[in-house]
């Protein structure tokens, strides 16, 4: 083989030589004009994985300042530094060195603040995000692969923002990491052998922090930044979604290219989530671990709350019973597995496997690159309803003893409520959400149909008074237009005409109930036929209100 | 990858046309309609220097940030409404460098939504499924190579092969065992023992019986626990021999886990919950309850510290306590029962 080079023009600009050089070296302009040329759709609630992405490049960022003064070691030194509320007072090198950070290190306190308020932002921009994504069906084919490494990079998110509130050995901090211990002792068969390896002993040590902290710096941060990149691959190499509208098909991107429209507003957009993230870090405290002190295992301070995306957790472990067994001397504490282990498991594992389920359940099996409205999926919508609001209660159940001392009531019946709240709020929180949905669709039709109301009211020469309505535009139509009605999968029979019993008799029954069950009460698209007979009745009595003189001039 | 364009001036498909994936109707790109600084110069250059004062000013933050951080002392505080007594370093430093580059965002937004194209353009997605031929030449290279390897022929060096990579993680998990000790019956006792002086917590002071008047809590630690380094795990040891005294009229005691376990009313109870380790500090003299902060676990002193509400499944053990003969606080041994969180091998 022999290496054809055609003439090539040599580049005028220094822009252009470098290009030529790696291009000379890595082909690399094809891709690079994918690349520019790229067009992406717009839509506000696409900023939100954005959010996501741009606090986590600002975590990096203000995690690598913190790395080069924080020392995670549990030695216990005497306070020096210029705090004089804790001069003279014993504590761990973690929390000496936190200090030296906030009082010590110009600006190091607003870094640090910087690094939680991108954290408390970071957790709340992936769950949105991934609100999103469920609600407008983003996630179902070909997209399931992304929206499982979108359910780890919740969980990831989760356990590296606990760990990262852990490391500076605060009192409040301190607390979380018992109750971690706690949870980890009540794991049935290993449990103390897990305890005892993780902590290298006995609760606290002096092994765990340093081994924290290299979880926290090296390995998780590792893993989310292998995950999101992988994550946005997948998005650029599968083409992001965009909403129904004017020529918005299926297979085709309607929106902006990424240069220059999306590099200025993409691009700017970071530098707005950071100018926020550092106004706020500026302003506003958080942690205050200085207000806490260092941590001793003896003292906990009342009203301990963690940061927020771990309040369901320790809700979910304020409300679960004291149930507890103990049989062939060996003892499960449920009141712990339950709620820590059992239900997060539940929880996520739903989540992951979510888009299979649905598919199942539908029998749809198609690509779709179109985005649902939400209430055009009434079941999957008022499913994802009926989630958020089991999170919500159990969210708000970890702050029971706040809402105790702020409204005054016993915290005993505060609790009893939350456990009778669990179980009755999620179904109610379903139906309404289903009639909602049913009752927009109902409007969609009605505008498809008889077009919007007008305002005007028109006398007919019998006496009757009508409301004129116009027919929508065309972009509405495209919008509303835009839902598909799928039908229901058949039951399947139990047995064939000759009597023999059909293998996959029950599941198949069981998937066909299922199915109905998800699109009962659907209100159906109007068809070709029913849009062409509306027209002519609107029509019609344009033309009846023309005669009137009613308005005149349309 | 074909990728074909076209621009809203050629609408794609049209009304009547219907979507060949999906079977929607398909409705031309909404006509662009000009913005001002598309057709008005003036709307233009107003534009071009908003961009541009967002810009500079953002410069002029960025310098100040570096003045704030060589001029403020960090010590400084000041008072601002709203925020309290804050440090001026901290505010000043946040205000400049967030405002700082926020103007850079807003500058390029503005930038973009004001000057560059707002002309939308359509993109084809490319088929995100290969053809049957390129699955089936995928399928022959995988079976090639399956035939030039012999790996279906060669039985034994396939089940050897499996044997040693399946053994490959033993090392790995093996080395994490000096991680920690074993458990053995560590969580089973506490430093405690037989006519340990019970002291109080922060200042290691052995405690008279008079000294707790009816209704007093006092917050404990055993004598022994001084006597601990660091480094030899005295914290370890503080987590789990923490107690609490109570007094209260020997009257109202109900209960308590053992006889003669009080002292003319004074009973002590292990400071950690019995739910997930929190130390518990939350005492309700009218009732004798102590409440954990973390759950709201509640307990009963006058009653064997028996659960009364919350998660917590266990009673709070009781140390059995007694005086020297000079009256000070002891203890008549450990706790009789593992104190703190349940774990599997309790019991």
């Amino acid at each position: 083989m022999s290496i054809v080079t055609n003439p090539k023009e040599k580049p005028a600009t220094v822009v252009g030589a470098a290009a030529t050089y790696v291009d000379d070296r890595l082909a690399s302009a094809s891709f690079t004009k994918r690349l520019l040329d790229k067009v992406f759709p717009d839509h506000w609630s696409f900023m939100l994985g954005e959010i996501a992405l741009y606090s986590f490049i600002i975590l990096l960022l203000s995690g690598v300042y913190l790395t080069l003064w924080f020392n995670p070691s549990m030695t216990e030194v005497i306070y020096n530094g210029s705090y004089m509320p804790l001069k003279g007072v014993k504590m761990s090198e973690a929390f000496n060195s936190t200090l030296h950070i906030s009082f010590d290190v110009r600006g190091g306190l607003l870094i640090r603040q910087i690094h939680h308020w991108a954290a408390l932002f970071f957790v709340a921009a992936v769950s949105v995000h991934l609100l999103r994504v469920f609600f407008t069906g983003a996630f179902r084919k070909p997209r399931e692969i992304n929206w499982v490494i979108g359910t780890g990079l919740l969980v990831l998110a989760i356990l590296e923002g606990f760990a990262g509130y852990s490391l500076p050995d605060d009192l409040l901090s301190g607390t979380g990491l018992r109750i971690a211990e706690g949870i980890m002792q009540a794991v049935p068969l290993v449990g103390t052998y897990v305890a005892m390896f993780v902590f290298g002993g006995e609760f606290p040590g002096n092994d765990f922090m340093p081994r924290l902290y290299a979880v926290h710096i090296l390995l998780i941060p590792g893993i989310l930044l292998g995950l999101v990149t992988v994550h946005l691959i997948m998005v650029f190499y599968q083409k992001h979604t965009q909403f129904a509208g004017p020529g918005r098909t299926e297979s085709n991107v309607v929106g902006y290219r990424l240069y220059p429209v999306y590099m200025a507003k993409a691009g700017g957009f970071f530098f707005v989530v950071f100018g926020i993230t550092a106004l706020i870090a500026g302003l506003v405290s958080i942690n205050p671990i200085w207000l806490y002190g260092p941590y001793t295992p003896a003292q906990v301070s009342a009203g301990s709350q963690p940061d927020w995306y771990i309040g369901w957790l320790d809700g979910a472990v304020r409300l679960t019973p004291n149930w507890e067994t103990t049989a062939l001397g060996h003892t499960i504490s449920w009141n712990l597995l339950i709620p820590a282990l059992i239900v997060p498991g539940i929880m996520f594992t739903l989540l992951g496997l979510y888009p299979w389920i649905e598919a199942w359940i539908t029998g749809d099996k198609r690509e779709h690159h179109i985005l649902d409205r939400p209430r055009n999926a009434a079941t999957r919508t008022s499913l994802g309803v009926m989630a958020l609001s089991f999170y919500g209660i159990l969210w708000i159940s970890g702050g029971n003893d706040i809402i105790a001392t702020q409204f005054n009531l016993a915290i005993n019946t505060i609790t009893w409520t939350f456990r009778a709240l669990i179980f009755i709020v999620p179904p109610i929180a379903f139906v309404i959400t289903k009639r909602i949905c049913l009752g927009l669709q109902r409007r969609d039709q009605d505008k498809l149909l008889h077009g919007y109301e007008t305002g005007q009211i028109l006398r007919l020469p019998h006496g009757e008074f009508i409301e004129i309505h116009a027919p929508i535009s065309d972009e509405e139509k495209a919008v509303l237009l835009s839902k598909q009605d799928i039908a229901p999968l058949a039951l399947a029979p139990s047995a064939d005409a000759s009597g023999v019993r059909n293998p996959k008799g029950l599941t198949g029954k069981i998937r066909g109930r299922l199915s109905n069950w998800y699109f009962a009460d659907n209100v159906a698209v109007p068809s070709d036929e029913e849009l062409r007979a509306a027209a002519e009745h609107a029509e019609h009595q344009l033309h009846a209100a023309a005669e009137q003189g009613a308005i005149s001039g349309h | 990858m074909n990728e074909i364009e076209t621009t809203s001036n050629e609408p794609y498909g049209s009304a009547e046309g219907k979507d060949l994936v999906s079977g929607r109707p398909v409705f031309p790109l909404k006509h662009h309609e000009p913005r001002r600084a598309d057709i008005d110069p003036k709307a233009a250059k107003r534009a071009e220097r908003q961009v541009s004062a967002m810009f500079a000013a953002s410069s002029a933050l960025l310098m100040a940030f570096v003045v704030a951080y060589v001029k403020v002392p960090s010590d400084s505080l000041v008072q601002i409404p709203g925020l309290g007594t804050v440090g001026t370093s901290q505010v000043l430093l946040g205000l400049c460098f967030g405002l700082g580059i926020l103007l850079i965002g807003l500058g390029a937004i503005h930038w973009a939504k004001k000057l560059m194209t707002d002309v939308e353009v359509t993109q084809e997605r490319h088929a995100l499924t290969s053809t049957q031929e390129e699955r089936d030449e995928v399928a022959a290279i995988v079976k090639r190579g399956a035939a030039e390897s012999g790996f279906g022929q060669h039985k034994l060096i396939r089940r050897t092969l499996l044997g040693a990579l399946a053994l490959f993680p033993v090392p790995l998990v093996v080395l994490l065992r000096d991680l920690g000790p074993m458990p053995g019956t560590r969580l089973r006792s506490t430093i405690w023992t037989k006519n340990i002086h019970i002291v109080t917590d922060a200042t290691y002071q052995k405690i008279k019986a008079s000294d707790i008047p009816v209704g007093g809590l006092v917050n404990a630690v055993p004598a022994n626990l001084l006597e601990i380094e660091e480094a030899d795990g005295n914290i370890n040891a503080r987590g789990k021999a923490s107690i609490i005294l109570v007094r209260m009229d020997p009257s109202e005691i109900v209960s308590q886990q053992g006889d003669g376990w009080d002292y003319q009313g004074i009973v002590a109870y292990s400071k950690i919950c019995t739910h997930v380790g929190c130390p518990i500090s939350l005492y309700q003299q009218r009732t004798h309850h102590l409440l954990c902060p973390c759950h709201q676990s509640t307990f009963d002193l006058a009653d064997s510290g028996n659960v009364v509400f919350g998660p917590a499944a266990r009673r709070m053990p009781q140390l059995a306590i007694t005086v020297d003969s000079e009256g000070f606080l002891v203890a008549q041994g450990d706790f009789e029962e593992p104190v703190g969180p349940s774990f599997w091998e309790r019991g």
